[in-house]
């Protein structure tokens, strides 16, 4: 195990903010000629990075219907015009959902919410009282579906105590549930389930084992306490863990002035 | 942890629309055949054809392509007890749930404006018991309306399965006949109205709509009555020279009526992107019971009509700058 220890005063801190880090880092995950669900928010912005760095052939896919667009700007939702700007169809959303459930879409992207040690996800509300919660978020909208038909999921969000806990309130889209084989006995397709978490400190995967989140690679400057520490349950550590390589100036280029020169991603802080 | 979600058969929530297909088809045999001019103006639609306690469906995807001057004409009518399909339903949601028109909403996405956050009014209109409600994912939502549009009471899918969506929901788990394998059955979804923004249709109600659909082919159909508001009346011959484009076909439909940016503030694909400042503006005014009663008061309650709204929020010349905005089109201005 490698640790990075900041040492205070020393290290100096480098030009870009760690939700502009997390936003590069998630776009190298895309893997080009893969057919990829985008979800809205941030996975809209680490795709199309991703379309003019990494990954230009890239099968990007919208629920609302959109099919490999080639995005001339951030879209602000994933139904608007810009999720078809010269794509190879406008479809519909249950042609989409149906290409999951047939298992042609590899992946799937999804945004902040509430994610515990398997990977489930709540994005529905908070408290207890379901018709009176303390605060009501969207709901699933997708990512139900796209959690359970997408053959992978990737999960993109800043980490803290808040976000990653022992037990979400809700479990609006499936993790591995309660663990190994949880999925399949729920009757879920096989061999689908999480399979990265991006955030703002940290790479996360899941052990095959356990289907438990565990520690991949660690961003630049930041320790393995800093992780744990902002993490509610106990993260697991892949047997080697490695350093994630910092943004290119490229990268921050292309983020800031082509992707989200609007700072609707990159500005939240 | 969550091992009693993983057998549940049912969810536990309120099933709010009958998917008895046979009642469905006594409403279907009552629609009108003919070939008749349904032209009308947005209040008599409301009026005619929105009645108190109505469960609505509404067409686009929550901010783009939405029925907005119908969606205002039921808060300036108090149209009372509303249920709602809340299919990504964002703007549309939000004026009829803060205006306190709905009752019960089939939840798969409502309060959040994608990447420019949650709204206040909303949430505080969602977060309250006065609104029953109903979890479902986006594709259950659309694949219920599929199930209506093919006259069915359920449809077998693999989503919501072992999650606390299923258990808020009203689905029920089903063993497959032929592999023994366990699906949701969700039932169908026949909405008393739909109401559907297209690009193009004729005045018998034969529906174009460019770029994506989502589910409002299925949503149309499923619906017992149907009003289209259209950007623009075209003759039927326009329809006649290419009917692969027709993706409502008139028999669906009670009602046209002609609503230039008729979508506004939301985007219109291939005429008008968001009205950003708007929605920025809507959102500020969202944060305080007092700003949301403005907003109303201001934009609702205050114009006469959609015509007098669009003036009201910066007439031809935003809406110029909008066209241009969707376009790509570096105005200068």
């Amino acid at each position: 195990m490698i640790s990075f220890p900041l040492a205070k005063g020393v290290v100096k801190m480098p030009d870009y903010n760690r939700l502009e880090l997390m936003v590069c880092v998630g776009s190298r995950m895309l893997e080009d000629h893969s057919t990829v669900e985008v979800g809205t928010g941030v996975p809209m912005a680490a795709t199309m990075l991703a379309q003019k760095l990494y990954a230009p052939s890239i099968i990007a896919i919208f629920e609302a219907g959109g099919v490999a667009p080639i995005m001339p700007g951030l879209p602000i939702s994933v139904g608007d015009s810009r999720t078809f700007h010269k794509a190879l169809m406008a479809s519909t959303m249950n042609d989409v959902m149906e290409t999951c459930q047939r298992g042609m879409v590899d992946y799937t992207f999804l945004g902040g919410a509430q994610i515990d040690m398997y990977g489930n996800l709540n994005s529905t509300i908070i408290g207890d009282n379901y018709q009176e919660p303390q605060v009501r978020f969207p709901g699933s909208g997708g990512a139900n579906d796209l959690g359970s038909l997408c053959w992978k999921t990737i999960v993109i969000t800043p980490m803290d105590k808040r976000r990653f806990v022992e037990k979400v309130n809700f479990i609006t889209t499936p993790g591995y549930l309660s663990g190994k084989g949880a999925r399949e006995k729920a009757g879920l397709p096989e061999g689908t389930g999480p399979y990265k978490v991006v955030t703002n400190l940290a790479v996360l995967g899941y052990d095959e084992q356990t289907c438990r989140m565990r520690i991949e690679s660690l961003h630049p400057n930041v320790s393995l306490e800093e992780v744990k520490e902002n993490c509610g349950f106990e993260l697991l550590e892949a047997p080697e863990i490695r350093m994630t390589p910092p943004p290119t100036n490229e990268e921050l280029r292309v983020l800031r002035e082509e992707v989200d020169p609007e700072g609707y991603i990159i500005g939240r802080q | 942890m969550y091992e009693n979600l993983l057998s549940i058969e049912g969810g536990i929530e309120e099933l709010f629309v009958d998917p008895d297909p046979d009642k469905a088809r006594a409403a279907f045999r009552k629609k009108e055949r003919g070939l008749k001019n349904k032209v009308t103006s947005v209040k008599e639609a409301v009026d005619l054809l929105i009645k108190d306690g109505d469960y609505l469906a509404v067409g686009g995807f929550g901010h783009v392509r939405i029925p907005s001057a119908i969606i205002y004409e039921i808060v300036r009518q108090g149209k009372k007890n509303l249920g709602l399909a809340g299919h990504t339903s964002i703007y549309d949601s939000d004026i009829l749930a803060s205006a306190g028109c709905m009752d019960r909403c089939d939840i798969s996405y409502v309060v959040g404006y994608e990447i420019r956050g949650l709204s206040k009014s909303a949430r505080r209109a969602f977060e309250s018991k006065k609104i029953r409600k109903t979890d479902w994912s986006n594709c259950s939502l659309a694949w219920r309306f599929w199930a209506g549009s093919a006259g069915l009471s359920f449809v077998p899918t693999r989503v919501l399965l072992g999650t606390d969506t299923f258990k808020h929901s009203a689905a029920k788990t089903i063993t497959c006949p032929f592999t023994g394998k366990k699906f949701a059955a969700l039932p169908a979804l026949y909405p008393d109205v739909g109401i559907v923004h297209v690009h193009r249709a004729d005045i018998y109600g034969n529906c174009q709509i460019d770029g994506m659909l989502v589910s409002d082919s299925h949503l149309a159909r499923a619906s017992k009555r149907l009003i289209i508001t259209t950007e623009k009346l075209i003759h039927n011959e326009e329809i006649r020279s290419n009917p692969s484009a027709t993706v409502i076909p008139y028999w669906c439909v009670d009602a046209v009526v002609e609503v230039p940016y008729g979508s506004h503030p939301a985007n219109m694909p291939g005429e008008y992107w968001f009205d950003d400042d708007f929605f920025k503006m809507f959102l500020e005014m969202g944060k305080t019971e007092e700003g949301t009663k403005k907003f109303y008061d201001e934009y609702i309650y205050g114009v006469e009509d959609f015509d007098e709204y669009l003036e009201k929020v910066g007439g031809f010349k935003k809406m110029k700058k909008l066209r241009a905005q969707e376009k790509l089109i570096e105005s200068g201005s």
